[in-house]
């Protein structure tokens, strides 16, 4: 969660780290700016999958927790 | 009469709407190139595929990407839930291998701790009821405990999926008797998964009766990963035909394949 302690930026969390929040970003501009778009990438905001479909009209919230996922090779 | 009609073909391998005519299945990790995962893949003739799911890294240099060097036209591809220890993260990540490959097809693996990585039995099970609920085609990676194998199949899996031995380990099928218990009372087709080490693993697998075999490491950290690719291949439908055939009776004694009468005599 966000530190209270901290109020110069505003974070919210992508694969568990600290990200610059900015107001109005969505999960498919998240996913442009990794350049993480396209197929093969599955994305979960808050421990739910947010749907390909659901990605442009998702805005990021401070304190999100987003996960990006791909495939790698595994037994 | 050429072979094909003096032998009945098989019948194909049924997971829920998915029909293999290979009972082999082989995952992705562990090649040294993706290139050689490629051809490994090719050469062992499987239909289907394990792959895993993980966060995209931070920063990746600009190269080869896994997915350039897997057919998904030719693969059904069957992602797995590896390196879940609790029931909470294997159902995440089981729903986001749907939502990335439009696919229910799901390698349910939920393990107990990092030295075995053997499954940890309660949470496999729950995890299971609710992956099922949520219509997934669960194939559970499970120890070969007779009656751990028996609730998943009644909780709905579509496949169970004993170990032979521990993940990687290449011990090979350690307990066959509790591999012919689990056969005895399936209901759901069985899949060897997890501890084969070489391609006569995989025929006695085979010749216990299992449905298909899982493996990875065995064909990836061959010194010749493609000839052992071939190697599990061919020891699979080997062994799949010799428990087809019916193998014979052990007898205590001899007996003799030659005729023993119109001996000549001294």
């Amino acid at each position: 969660m966000q530190d209270p302690n901290s109020t110069d930026i505003k974070t919210f969390f992508l694969n568990g780290r600290p990200e610059k929040h900015l107001q109005g970003q969505t999960i498919a501009d998240l996913l442009a700016a990794k350049e993480a778009s396209g197929p093969g990438v599955a994305v979960e905001r808050n421990q739910q999958v947010v749907r390909l479909a659901e990605h442009v009209q998702t805005v990021i919230e401070v304190g999100d927790k987003i996960e990006i996922v791909r495939l790698v090779g595994g037994g | 009469m050429t072979e094909s009609t003096l032998i009945a073909a098989d019948e194909p391998l049924v997971l829920g709407d998915f029909s293999f005519n290979s009972r082999l299945f082989l995952g992705t990790g562990k090649y040294a190139t993706y290139p050689q995962m490629r051809d490994a893949l090719d050469i062992s003739c499987t239909e289907c595929v394990t792959v895993a799911v993980r966060r995209i890294p931070e920063d990746e240099p600009a190269g080869e990407r896994f997915l350039d060097y897997l057919d998904l036209e030719r693969y059904t591809i069957l992602p797995n839930t590896a390196g879940c220890f609790d029931a909470e993260s294997a159902i995440r990540t089981s729903r986001l291998a749907r939502e990335m490959l439009d696919t229910n097809l799901i390698k349910l693996e939920v393990l107990g701790d990092q030295k075995t990585l053997l499954p940890e039995p309660v949470d496999t099970l729950k995890a299971t009821e609710i992956l099922v609920a949520e219509g997934f085609t669960v194939l559970v990676y499970t120890s070969d405990d007779v009656m751990q194998a028996k609730r998943l199949q009644e909780a709905g899996a579509t496949a169970v999926m004993p170990a032979g031995s521990p993940i990687g380990s290449g011990q090979g099928i350690l307990n066959p008797l509790n591999l012919r218990l689990i056969l005895e009372q399936a209901t759901v087709p069985i899949i060897v998964d997890a501890g084969v080490g070489q391609s006569s693993d995989v025929a006695i697998a085979m010749e216990l009766g299992a449905h298909g075999v899982l493996m990875n490491t065995a064909v990836a950290a061959a010194d010749d990963p493609l000839r052992m690719a071939r190697a599990v291949k061919n020891a699979c439908s080997a062994g799949r035909d010799s428990y087809l055939a019916g193998r014979m009776d052990k007898r205590m004694y001899a007996s003799a394949s030659s005729p023993q009468t119109n001996l000549i005599t001294s």
